[in-house]
């Protein structure tokens, strides 16, 4: 799991831009799934046919976007203007090492000021001389994101940029190879565009019809000091989704996949996110509306250069979605 | 067909059937067959000469943003809210049209002799303000502007310095101007035009919404007025864009992140075809790129803008070689697809 892991990592994917991070998924899948398409937002969908009779249609979903930066301008002097793509907290954002899909690093700084600073503030050194210099090497419009720093944490975690949503990548490229025949039909959607609002899964969700929807996220922690919410714990195991700010789990669902993790023999935690929202929100309200939840791992840290999650989650996660795929 | 006269009709969101009878004549007598959908949307398809054909849908929305009566006061004066953003800052003493009549009135507050020094400080919201039609009381008030009677503001299109518009509405009347021009052209496309003078924009993108549902493009482009911020001390990395500098290609906004391939493809033909553009510099507002990317299974889509000054205000100040600049982008854009 930790080589595939840090092969999702590696990619360069902000929102909008996801295509390297598909172009390693594909490769990985295509031996395992019997279609494999790319739609007009870049949503990357693989299909395995359920050997079931009238075999039920359920969607995975794991978005490969990573927040980001954008060029919105560029100074005499040969520093960019930027803003967020996605949440980009500005605290966690200072003095960080960005790149470029083209190569080109940046150091994200923020002028002095007195204060919280503002996005209007930020400005990213690329050690050009001047704007001609910067041209050269960057254009308005232009993402970068976190440059990627994979590191091991202790026995059992492991640090990087855009766990959020990697992680879930490499879980489901994990969950196609290994399901092998199953009664329903899978639908892995590798999606665009979460981070700017589940925009990919929207569009995904109608074209596929799914009658299922299980996103696959990070999620956030409250067990470092200072932090009590969400109550969830790293190594605790996967965190089944009761419900955040973008979709309400399913109740039949949530205890479905509960059972699933006892019946697998792994830790799973109940959660209850009091921000954010998944791609579940998104496969919910498609067409006629379908029944969703969201399977998280803990991740520390979100949004922000080192997000930390642990190993022992992701096997949690692996072996209760093989055993309701089995089921 | 004349951008004054677009201009000079009323059509605030939700209220587009003045502007909707006038395009349905014009169309019509350039033998047009303009169909009026659910939403309220013009839409017309000019078929194109390709084999395999491409749907594109281009919109740009009929409404402006406006003001709607919300009740009257016992002296006879209008209480009213915005149709869509507008800073009421920007109001103050301004006419107003009010209803189909065309009633004259007046945005009024209270006079700075009668403001205290707090009020002075404070910001005026809508619950100061009130529209003075010369209604003696609240029941001539009520009798010539019920509860729902839109309001729009009364400018007068007028050409200034090099080449300057001065008019309301020039957010969008320069797209409804520039995709009537694209259909009024003899020249054939290559793809299927699908031009959708859309309804609600200003509070929602609801027309366009219902539009791309019903027409399923492959494609959607986006003409639209936008924000250019290029006064002032703002420096010139902040500027969002700068009038006379030509069409706006956006790699994104609040609405959408456009799809790279095609803004690439855009910005190539506008280059190969000598078309002034610039690339929007800010992630900033939101259009009906956002409602086309996202309906049913999803299409790539693109904006192109004019870059309008005091948008959203009475006064609306926009270049006519930028129009120009879309019209050519479009049209070129188009031929390419």
């Amino acid at each position: 799991m930790f080589d595939m892991l840090k092969k999702v990592l590696a990619p360069i994917g902000p929102s909008g831009m996801e295509e390297p991070v598909a172009a390693v998924i594909r490769e990985e899948l295509k031996d395992y799934v019997d279609t494999m398409e790319t739609d007009a937002l870049g949503n990357l969908i693989c299909i395995k046919q359920g050997k079931g009779e009238n075999p039920r249609k359920i969607m995975f979903s794991a978005h490969m976007d990573h927040i980001g930066f954008v060029v919105t301008g560029i100074e005499k002097e040969g520093y960019l203007r930027v803003t967020n793509v996605g949440g980009v907290g500005l605290k966690v954002a200072q003095t960080r090492h960005i790149v470029f899909p083209n190569g080109v690093n940046g150091v994200v700084v923020s002028e002095p000021v007195e204060g919280s600073s503002m996005m209007k503030h930020m400005f990213v050194d690329i050690g050009a001389q001047d704007k001609e210099d910067a041209l050269k090497m960057v254009q308005l419009g232009d993402m970068a994101v976190y440059a990627p720093d994979c590191f091991r944490l202790g026995e059992h975690r492991v640090g990087s940029p855009a766990m959020d949503d990697r992680c879930a990548c490499a879980l489901l490229v994990k969950l196609m190879q290994t399901i092998g025949d199953t009664k329903d039909t899978v639908i892995a959607l590798f999606s665009v565009q979460e981070e700017v609002g589940c925009r990919g899964a929207k569009v995904a969700s109608f074209a596929k019809e799914p009658d299922i929807g299980i996103a696959l996220d990070v999620t956030g922690w409250g067990d470092t000091p200072g932090t009590t919410q969400p109550e969830i714990k790293l190594g605790e195991g996967a965190a089944v989704k009761v419900m955040d700010r973008g979709s309400i789990s399913n109740p039949q669902l949530r205890e479905e996949l509960l059972e699933c993790g006892k019946l697998a023999g792994v830790k799973t935690q109940r959660e209850v996110l009091p921000y954010g929202g998944t791609d579940a929100s998104s496969m919910q309200t498609s067409r006629g509306g379908i029944p969703v939840c969201t399977i998280s791992i803990p991740c520390r840290y979100v949004h922000s250069a080192c997000e930390v999650i642990d190993m022992r989650d992701m096997d949690a996660a692996l072996k209760l979605l093989q055993t309701y795929l089995a089921k | 067909m004349d951008l004054k006269t677009m201009t000079e009709i009323n059509a605030p969101a939700g209220y587009e059937q003045p502007l909707r009878r006038y395009l349905l004549e014009q169309l019509k007598a350039i033998g047009m067959e303009p169909v009026i959908d659910r939403m309220g949307n013009v839409v017309v398809v000019k078929e194109g000469t390709g084999e395999n054909r491409k749907r594109v849908m281009v919109s740009a929305h009929m409404d402006e943003v406006g003001f709607i009566v919300t009740g009257a006061t016992e002296e006879g004066f209008l209480k009213v809210q915005s149709l869509g953003g507008v800073d009421p800052r920007v109001i103050i003493s301004k006419r107003v049209q009010v209803g189909d009549d065309k009633l004259p009135g007046v945005i009024g507050a209270a006079p700075i002799h009668l403001q205290s020094a707090a009020d002075r400080k404070r910001v005026l919201g809508y619950g100061d303000v009130y529209v003075d039609i010369g209604a003696a009381d609240k029941k001539e008030a009520e009798a010539k502007a019920p509860k729902g009677t839109p309001v729009c503001f009364d400018t007068p299109y007028v050409e200034y310095g090099e080449g300057y518009i001065c008019a309301k509405a020039l957010d969008d009347r320069v797209g409804c101007y520039n995709i009537f021009r694209l259909l009024a052209r003899e020249e054939q496309f290559p793809c299927d035009l699908v031009a959708v003078f859309s309804s609600e924009e200003e509070v929602g993108c609801r027309g366009a919404k219902g539009a791309a549902f019903a027409q399923a493009p492959d494609i959607g482009i986006a003409l639209e007025g936008t924000t250019c911020n290029d006064l002032g001390d703002v420096p010139d990395p902040l500027k969002v864009c700068v009038t006379g500098e030509g069409v706006a290609v956006s790699f994104g906004d609040n609405s959408s992140l456009v799809n790279r391939n095609l803004f690439r493809h855009t910005l190539k033909i506008a280059q190969e075809q000598g078309v002034r553009h610039q690339v929007k510099g800010s992630v900033s507002g939101g259009n009906e790129g956002g409602v086309m990317q996202r309906s049913r299974q999803g299409i790539p889509t693109i904006v192109l803008s004019v870059p309008c000054r005091y948008i959203h205000s009475p006064s609306t100040v926009c270049k006519a070689s930028d129009v120009e600049d879309q019209f050519e982008l479009a049209r070129a854009l188009l031929m390419s697809l």
